[in-house]
């Protein structure tokens, strides 16, 4: 492990125990925890600034305004987008997701087209575009993933076959939640654009774990939440290019993202408003923001390379239990900051259950990935999924745990 | 360790290593299916019904070993007993689960008491039986673990 400042000071919940141990929470995959200088925003904001933003203007809408204007400035610096009028504040990647696959695939979609996506997709990078297709007369179809222990990842020579000019739309997850795996996002989104495809990447494992740059990626839109990132919960961004936001109809109508009313009709602002229907959140938006202040003073690229170290040896250690089945790259290759196994004859959640009472906090089920699970022939698996605040000696505390629930259950 | 030991007693254990009654039954003329979404556990109750009477019943499916061993506890205790005997007794199991109160005169599904210190575990004990009961009914519909209250 290359050396790495221990950052546990800066999150209050990591300091308790749980069934009398210390807490070592290896479930940063659903979500992060949340360092002081977020919560301190949060709070500053409720104590100082509370207001409604663009329509008071009076003192404390003024900075309410600012602040939520300022946080939208951040997280376009953060992702570099060109202009914050690309950043629309959602509820999350779900609303994200949901918010293109209805309004652009309203405009865009019609029978015969194709939206493509992967066999490895989180249900809210799937479901909307089962909808979406539904809706449409589309057809949807899945880049395939390869190998019994899905370790080959996307099946990319599969790639050009399925690429043809009747996909119009190209969904992908940076990386998955399940797997681990790392998917190459720029290439993707190049070779979807050749075909005059629009693309979109579920960012939401990616964003707080390592440098994103939407231009650079050359995605159309990219979803994220602001819970995995050290941001609050009920916060999430849509990334839409400029051309293509301000050609597109609102998906939810109201105020604050109308210019012109009549009993007759409306016309809409232009982007990120016309997105905003209602009274955003403020509060949590402006705590992303300092999520965004939190991760780059600690710097993503090391954020990055800590997450992996960690998953290296993570699977390196895991690999020595007898009888575990580990998803995902295999060792040696690049993974996220996370692992995915299963035990035969040992249930997800008998361990999840067990690994509580040591004090480790793990996710056991089927990730919101059913299909990926069907296709791998399995009902669920354990997941351990790392962050900057976790050490090594947090995985030589979860394999003993993981050791003591295996003889437990071989009797 | 002390909760741990009380919810993973040694029935339980023993069912879920060696699942009794476990498969189709071929003679099934009533069959039903649990499914609980949040953890993805799966159960199917097949039942022979001759008038009231339970005389076959086999369960398949896959989850973790409270609800692996639950179901194959159950169909042990159900075999032979009337609809109204399989419901009662589902009554008296589902207070032992929900309170961790166990009755005397019960032997074996007494074992399941551990399981109301883990709220979470109750939808995993409880499924087989929820699809016994749909499939004493003739309910068509899947029982899922979100349509009922434990
Ligand atoms: C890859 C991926 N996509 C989408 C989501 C959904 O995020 P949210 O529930 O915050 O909308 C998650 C969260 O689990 C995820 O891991």
């Amino acid at each position: 492990m290359p050396s790495w400042p221990n950052f546990r000071a800066d999150f209050p919940v990591l300091h308790q125990q749980v069934n009398g141990k210390p807490l070592v929470y290896l479930d940063n995959g659903a979500t992060t925890q949340k360092p002081r200088r977020v919560i301190d925003a949060l709070v500053r904001y409720y104590e100082r600034d509370n207001s409604n933003v663009h329509r008071g203007l009076h003192a404390l809408s003024m900075r309410a305004t600012d602040g939520y204007e300022g946080a939208r400035a951040r997280i376009a610096r953060f992702i570099n987008a060109a202009d914050p009028a690309e950043i629309i504040f959602t509820r999350g990647t779900t609303e994200s997701i949901n918010l293109v696959a209805r309004s652009w695939g309203h405009a865009h979609l019609k029978p015969g087209d194709v939206v493509l996506t992967t066999e490895m997709e989180h249900h809210s990078n799937l479901v909307p575009w089962q909808q979406a297709a539904k809706a449409s007369g589309a057809t949807l179809k899945y880049v395939p993933v390869l190998g019994a222990d899905a370790e080959g990842g996307l099946d990319l020579a599969a790639l050009d076959a399925l690429l043809t000019p009747a996909v119009k739309l190209f969904a992908f997850t940076h990386i998955s939640n399940t797997l681990g795996a790392i998917n190459p996002a720029t290439e993707l989104c190049r070779r979807a654009r050749a075909v005059g495809a629009v693309t979109v990447i579920d960012a939401a494992q990616s964003i707080g774990h390592a440098p994103l740059d939407v231009q650079a990626l050359g995605c159309d839109f990219l979803a994220f939440s602001g819970h995995k990132m050290c941001g609050p919960t009920g916060i999430g961004v849509l990334y839409g290019r400029r051309a293509l936001l301000d050609q597109l109809a609102p998906d939810e109508t109201g105020g604050g993202m109308v210019v012109s009313v009549t009993y007759e009709g409306a016309t809409w602002k232009p982007a990120p408003e016309r997105f905003e229907a209602g009274t955003p959140n403020v509060a949590d938006a402006i705590a992303l923001g300092a999520a965004c202040d939190y991760l780059d003073a600690l710097g993503r690229d090391q954020i990055a390379a800590h997450d992996a170290a960690l998953s290296g040896l993570a699977m390196e250690k895991l690999s020595t239990l007898p009888g575990i089945r580990i998803i995902g790259p295999r060792v040696g290759t690049p993974r996220s900051g996370l692992v995915s196994f299963a035990f035969e004859g040992v249930h997800a959640h008998d361990i999840v259950t067990f690994a509580d009472e040591d004090g480790v906090a793990l996710r056991g089920g089927h990730h919101c990935n059913q299909p990926l699970m069907r296709k791998l022939g399995l009902t669920s698996t354990t997941r351990a999924s790392f962050y900057l605040y976790n050490t090594p000696e947090e995985i030589d505390t979860l394999v003993a745990s993981l050791r003591r629930i295996l003889k437990f259950f071989a009797g | 360790m002390s909760d741990l030991a009380d919810l993973y007693q040694q029935v339980i254990l023993d069912h879920n290593r060696r699942p009794r009654n476990r498969g189709r039954l071929p003679t099934a003329n009533r069959v039903a299916h649990g499914d609980n979404p949040t953890c993805g556990d799966q159960c199917s109750v097949y039942l022979q019904l001759d008038g009231d009477r339970i005389s076959g019943i086999t369960f398949d499916g896959s989850g973790c070993a409270i609800s692996q061993a639950s179901a194959s506890l159950m169909t042990v205790q159900l075999k032979g007993k009337t609809a109204a005997e399989a419901e009662n007794l589902f009554g008296v199991f589902h207070e032992i689960v929900t309170t961790g109160k166990e009755p005397e005169e019960i032997s074996d599904i007494g074992a399941f008491a551990g399981v109301h210190a883990f709220p979470a575990r109750i939808k995993c004990a409880t499924l087989g039986w929820h699809a016994a009961l749909n499939a004493l009914k003739g309910d068509p519909v899947p029982a899922t673990t979100e349509t009922y209250k434990d």
